[in-house]
């Protein structure tokens, strides 16, 4: 059912402006992947009036998880939702990550910076059980906007961390981090979620050496599932057409496909 | 239960609840969520002729109990339409009505003349009042005149019954409403969005990449409401309500104030099944209110 009113939160953690959800939703948990997102109901009422997209950023049997970061009204009133409390989502959204192919012993880089962490963990798990070596960069700006660090390690990620102000991992932009270690050897791909900059940044990285690159993009958006043609962007079409939808044809796009300048 | 249908003296609805144009995509998006044969009918999303580009981003933008758009009509025009949704839409048994668009008087006429030979159209809602294609939100329903000549072109063009949906960007609705009448509209719909502004006060920029759009939802349902019960008063063709239905209690407020059929817009983004929903709640208020027909509710508002 892709509406569930009342799915039923079970465990809450926050770290300061962050919180992460786990929620019973086995519908969801049935069919959902990497890169896929829900669109949750912030407030019953008009005001917020609509729903927010927030990644899925993990599942297991029965339950899904989401980890958001507050960013205005809706998200600081979902922060306030306690154990027990339900959220309103429809969902699972979006055409999510593409893992076909051979991913076995490969080495697959996942950046993420800030709330763009969120759906890297379920397309970490997701590609290590097709045996990929992965390797998570997670940038913010200070240590507080790292608060998972220690979960992807405990995932088994070989996790490398940047900080703008040098108080967690490597100082500086985790583009920079992620370019120095380019150098070292490109791996077989490359799966971005983060600030439109970085995304921007990581997706001519991954082109000037040919490493294939997905990159999850964020618009506003009216309904989350096609209809009202609010979430476009500017993203290449076979017609020749200007827009894409965000929500339906994506979120997630190949980085050759996203035409940054007029994104 | 109660008789919930709706006459319109040229089609009778299962129920007064049509979706309205632009908020329900081209109906089959919504399949999974709600029962299509359930709804009193659909409204399409605006079509002109040709496929449509629509405005740059970004394109929303929510405000208090509000959502102001500027999508720009982009679509997929009538040739796609008729090949590819249509013959879908025509699986199911409701009445769907196309929004007919146009750049000129001559493109909404091409529209209605392409889609006289497609079976699986009720009748047309022709929408010249969109206030997001032209700058300052200029269209043919600012204008009593401009509107009676596109309604009797429309009319002379299809025996097809013909709504005529209504700008609130007026100073007087009932002139326009009377000049739609005048033209041989079957029925009137109003409103269409109200033009609207939002700003970043930190960048001082309009927030949308149109600069303006149009406000619909929760926030104009009084405006709505008001011009519904001018216009009812004032035309002798039924009267299709809409501007931030949520509930069925809105919708019952909108047949109060005249209207006999009413249209479920933004809701739509918010709640997917809310059409459907609004439906089951009007039935149960008739239910506890001894009301046996629905539309002996039309336009008994006591004022
Ligand atoms: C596909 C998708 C997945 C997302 N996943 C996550 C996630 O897993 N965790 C997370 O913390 N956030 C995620 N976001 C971003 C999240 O949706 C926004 O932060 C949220 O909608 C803001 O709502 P608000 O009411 O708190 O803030 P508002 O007051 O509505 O807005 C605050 C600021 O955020 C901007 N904004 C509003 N809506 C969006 C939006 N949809 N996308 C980007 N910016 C927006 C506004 O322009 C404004 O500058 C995702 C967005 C998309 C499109
Ligand atoms: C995103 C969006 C797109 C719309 N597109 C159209 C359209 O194509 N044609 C039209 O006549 N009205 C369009 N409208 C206006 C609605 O049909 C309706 O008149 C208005 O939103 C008021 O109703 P509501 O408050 O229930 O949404 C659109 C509204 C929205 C929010
Ligand atoms: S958010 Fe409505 S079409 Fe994408």
């Amino acid at each position: 059912m892709p509406h569930d009113p009342r799915a039923r939160i079970i465990r809450r953690q926050s770290w300061g402006d962050f919180h992460l959800f786990r929620f019973e939703s086995p519908a969801l948990a049935a069919s959902a992947k990497p890169g896929q997102f829900v669109m949750v109901r912030t407030a019953e009422g008009t005001d917020p009036l609509l729903r927010r997209p927030i990644s899925l950023h993990d599942g297991g049997d029965g339950w899904m998880e989401i980890f958001f970061r507050v960013a205005g009204r809706g998200t600081a009133l979902l922060a306030e939702r306690k154990e027990g409390q339900t959220l309103d989502l429809i969902g699972p959204l979006g055409g999510g990550y593409q893992l076909d192919g051979e991913w076995s012993g490969r080495k697959a880089w996942l950046v993420g910076g800030g709330r763009g962490i969120a759906p890297l963990y379920f397309l970490g798990r997701a590609l290590q059980v097709r045996g990929a070596r992965v390797r998570v960069f997670y940038g913010g700006k200070t240590r507080a906007e790292i608060p998972l660090a220690g979960k992807f390690r405990d995932a088994g990620f070989d996790v490398a961390c940047s900080t703008d102000d040098g108080s967690l991992g490597y100082r500086g932009f985790v583009t920079a981090l992620l370019e120095k270690e380019l150098a070292a050897g490109p791996p077989a791909g490359l799966f971005v979620c983060g600030p439109d900059p970085m995304m921007e940044r990581t997706a001519r990285l991954a082109q000037a050496r040919n490493i294939p690159a997905q990159i999850s993009l964020e618009a506003i958006m009216g309904c989350g599932f096609g209809a009202c043609w609010g979430c476009v962007k500017r993203i290449k079409r076979q017609d020749g057409g200007k827009w894409r939808k965000i929500c339906e044809d994506g979120p997630v796009f190949a980085a050759d496909e996203i035409i940054w300048d007029e994104a | 239960m109660a008789d919930l249908s709706a006459d319109l003296g040229f089609l009778r609805l299962r129920n007064p609840v049509l979706t309205a144009s632009g908020t329900f995509g081209y109906g089959l998006e919504f399949a999974p969520y709600l029962d299509l044969n359930r709804l009193g009918g659909i409204v399409v999303k605006g079509l002109y002729y040709g496929p449509r580009e629509g405005n740059p981003p970004p394109r929303l933008v929510e405000t208090a109990s509000g959502l102001i758009n500027a999508i720009g009509l982009q679509g997929v025009g009538v040739e796609h339409f008729a090949a590819d949704v249509l013959p879908e839409l025509r699986k199911y048994d409701t009445a769907v009505f196309v929004n007919v668009c146009g750049a000129d008087n001559e493109e909404y006429l091409r529209v209605i003349d392409f889609l006289e030979g497609q079976d699986g159209i009720a009748g047309y809602e022709l929408n010249i009042s969109c206030p997001n294609v032209k700058q300052n939100g200029a269209c043919p329903a600012l204008f009593p005149e401009a509107t009676r000549l596109i309604v009797a072109a429309a009319r002379a063009r299809s025996r097809r019954p013909l709504i005529a949906k209504l700008s609130p960007n007026v100073t007087s609705i009932v002139d326009i409403a009377r000049a739609a009448e005048d033209g041989g509209a079957d029925a009137l719909s109003l409103i269409n969005t109200i033009l609207a502004l939002a700003v970043d006060l930190e960048t001082r920029r309009p927030k949308l990449g149109n600069i303006f759009g149009g406000l619909s939802g929760p926030a104009v349902k009084p405006i709505a409401l008001r011009m519904t019960y001018q216009v009812a008063k004032a035309v002798h063709i039924p009267v299709i309500g809409m501007g931030g239905i949520m509930n069925g209690a809105d919708a019952l407020e909108f047949m109060v104030s005249g209207a006999r059929a009413v249209q479920v817009g933004t809701a739509n983004f918010v709640e997917p099944g809310a059409a459907l929903r609004i439906v089951e709640e009007m039935a149960a208020w008739c239910d506890a209110h001894g009301v046996a027909r629905v539309s002996d509710i039309v336009g008994t508002l006591q004022a």
